[in-house]
């Protein structure tokens, strides 16, 4: 089966619109001009230009022997966490600003959860002289100190989200009042690959230049395209779409999701949607969603602010239900403890998040000629303290 | 016939409809709440289902939803309280509330529920036009329920008509771009908005919602359509210390007046 989006936003049973008449219009404008928009040369030329010199593409596929040697298989880390910003997160705000600019848009609002997403918005707007707000929760805003401050320090308004769990649904409930209150003059640059449709689709579409670029580079190193298993962390989704995008239908590729388990999946401090969620709507798409059996949504949790969402995206929601992508679920101490190897096998701190993509190595078999391709998608910089905290290294 | 239609039939101008969160303040005030505004003299009652993400609410409304929840409401709690409703009252009754707690009862039953206990009508601002038609209007259709759309100023022509061509009972006019509570006024830059919706003689009567809190703003509504919905303000009053009923009572009669 085809893994594609329909142009009422669904990917089989999941996606499309589910959005209150007051953002109709807004969405309705994106939906019909994004897609030309970002086909026309003058943008692709701005865009390459962007991810070449400004966020410093293509990243390298680095082939990580230490640890292939560890796990008895040839893993690839790809280095998104060199990307300017620390993480992918920028390749779809580079994207949609150009885009917001194309749309007359004078105003940019942001949801951020663990602050890269945030950073990256913060970013593109100083970059293009853009005024900025980022919504973020409260809870996030005292455990991402940094990427408070480096929001700040680039221009941007940080407005804390206080209602709910107050972390990155709570962020997105307020960026999305922003939106309706606002609904002529501002673009809300979405960070992931979640809420209504073109969004989804939009934001894998930028984030699809990482499987782009693996394709190339493996067939420069391997002499082929398609590695065995392509592995990614998914809060929302957005660097596993952007590292699946060109595998989505080429067989042969396994494709690995990883979500964070929290405490443990049968605690009740678990973000991890696939296990503990059912098919429901959140924020204009209809996904799997952890929830009540009244439909209220339940507060997730995961020591990672990136992941600590109740739902995902539509497009994961499909591949978990086709059977296409596996999913696994790590802990918050398993997680840890794999940033921590990452860190002595091959000298590179990764984002909390990330540290989930790489813990899911140890539950899974690898043949020696197996080719596998991690997203190392963020830097570990902005966690420090929560690694400090942890204390156990 | 559906109570929407007959309150219509009998009444064209100054038609008030009341909004309240199911649960709020306490979690068995419904029915005393009901009573109190069909007695006070509101022409349609609006009942919040409440949800934990209202997205569409100002803090008010957000506010009064995560009390209900924390009170134990729930679309289950709130049907066993409007079991004999219609023992008690004759005025139209709504129900609001986002989707996803009505798919999780699921959308037949809740369409078939609503008609067993007397409700009229409801509100899901975040159902989008294309899955109603597509996949629940049989459904609505079979017990007699209606479904209110909603138009903002920013709605096109040609959306207003296919939302007044698939709505019941009224159309719920939101009276700016904003989340409800933000505003407390009704501005002078709207009347181009109600001109152009009065102009296009809709075959659905009108509602003007959002930013309705007093007798001013509602007099000025009722200029426009064919009357106002009031929420956030409403919330309010019933928030504050005292008599339920007398605060009821006395809000509605210092907005119709």
């Amino acid at each position: 089966m085809k893994v594609q989006v329909d142009e009422r936003g669904y990917y089989g049973n999941f996606g499309g619109a589910f959005i209150p008449e007051m953002l109709y219009p807004n969405v309705e404008e994106l939906r019909e001009n994004y897609e030309r928009i970002v086909q026309e040369p003058d943008f692709q030329k701005q865009l390459n230009h962007l991810l070449k010199d400004f966020v410093g593409r293509p990243t390298p596929l680095y082939l990580a022997e230490r640890l292939s040697e560890l796990y008895g298989a040839e893993i690839y880390l790809k280095r998104e966490d060199l990307c300017h910003t620390g993480a992918h997160k920028v390749n779809n705000t580079v994207g949609q600003i150009l885009l917001a600019q194309r749309l007359g848009k004078k105003k940019i609002i942001a949801e951020t959860g663990a602050g890269q997403h945030g950073v990256a918005t913060a970013t593109v707007c100083a970059l293009m002289g853009v005024e900025c707000i980022v919504y973020m929760g409260e809870v996030d805003m005292a455990r991402q100190k940094p990427n408070v401050e480096r929001m700040r320090i680039l221009g941007a308004e940080v407005r804390p989200a206080t209602s709910g769990s107050k972390t990155l649904k709570d962020a997105t409930n307020e960026a999305m009042r922003h939106w309706i209150n606002n609904p002529t003059d501002t673009h809300y640059i979405i960070g992931s690959v979640v809420g209504p449709h073109p969004y989804p689709e939009m934001v894998a579409r930028f984030q699809s230049v990482i499987s782009k670029e693996i394709k190339a580079q493996l067939l420069e190193k391997k002499g082929k395209e398609n590695p065995d298993y392509v592995i990614a962390c998914v809060g929302g989704g957005s660097n596993a779409a952007g590292a699946f995008y060109h595998y989505y239908n080429e067989e042969d590729v396994k494709l690995v999701a990883v979500e964070a388990a929290g405490l443990g999946n049968h605690t009740g401090e678990s973000a991890a949607t696939t296990v503990l969620g059912k098919p429901g709507i959140l924020h204009g798409s209809k996904t799997l969603l952890m929830q009540t059996e009244d439909g209220q949504v339940v507060e997730p949790y995961s020591i990672s602010a990136g992941l600590d969402y109740p739902g995902l995206g539509p497009v994961h929601a499909h591949l978990h239900e086709t059977g296409r992508a596996t999913f696994y679920s790590v802990t918050d101490e398993e997680a840890m403890k794999a940033g921590i190897l990452l860190s002595r096998t091959e000298g590179i701190i990764p984002a909390i998040e990330t540290a989930h993509a790489f813990a899911a190595l140890n539950q899974m078999s690898f043949n020696p000629s197996d080719v596998v391709v991690v997203n190392l998608s963020g830097r570990g910089d902005k966690d420090l303290d929560t690694y400090i905290k942890w204390g156990k290294y | 016939m559906n109570r929407i239609d007959q309150l219509f039939q009998a009444k064209k101008e100054r038609v008030l409809n009341v909004y309240f969160t199911a649960g709020y303040p306490q979690l068995h005030d419904t029915v005393t709440i009901i009573e109190a505004l069909e007695k006070s003299g509101a022409d349609l009652i609006e009942i919040g289902i409440p949800y934990s993400d209202p997205i569409a609410d100002g803090p008010t409304i957000q506010e009064s939803n995560g009390v209900a929840l924390a009170n134990g409401m729930s679309l289950k709690v709130l049907f066993s309280q409007l079991n004999d409703i219609r023992a008690k009252v004759k005025v139209p009754i709504v129900l609001m509330g986002y989707v996803n707690p009505i798919v999780q009862y699921g959308m037949e039953a809740f369409c078939a529920k609503c008609e067993e206990v007397g409700v009229d009508g409801v509100i899901l601002p975040d159902l989008p036009m294309f899955e109603y038609t597509s996949y629940y209007k049989p459904m609505f259709e079979k017990h007699g329920l209606y479904n209110v759309f909603l138009i903002t100023p920013q709605t096109s022509e040609a959306r207003i008509r296919e939302i007044d061509d698939n709505s019941n009972g009224f159309i719920y006019m939101v009276s700016s771009a904003s989340t409800t509570g933000a505003k407390t006024s009704i501005s002078i830059g709207q009347s181009d908005y109600f001109a152009r919706i009065k102009s296009m003689n809709l075959k659905n009567p009108t509602l003007i919602g959002f930013g309705i809190s007093n007798a001013e703003t509602f007099d000025k509504a009722c200029e426009n359509a064919n009357g106002a919905i009031i929420g956030s303000a409403f919330i309010k009053a019933i928030s504050e210390e005292g008599d339920l009923e007398k605060n009821i009572e006395g809000f509605v009669k210092s907005v119709i007046d």
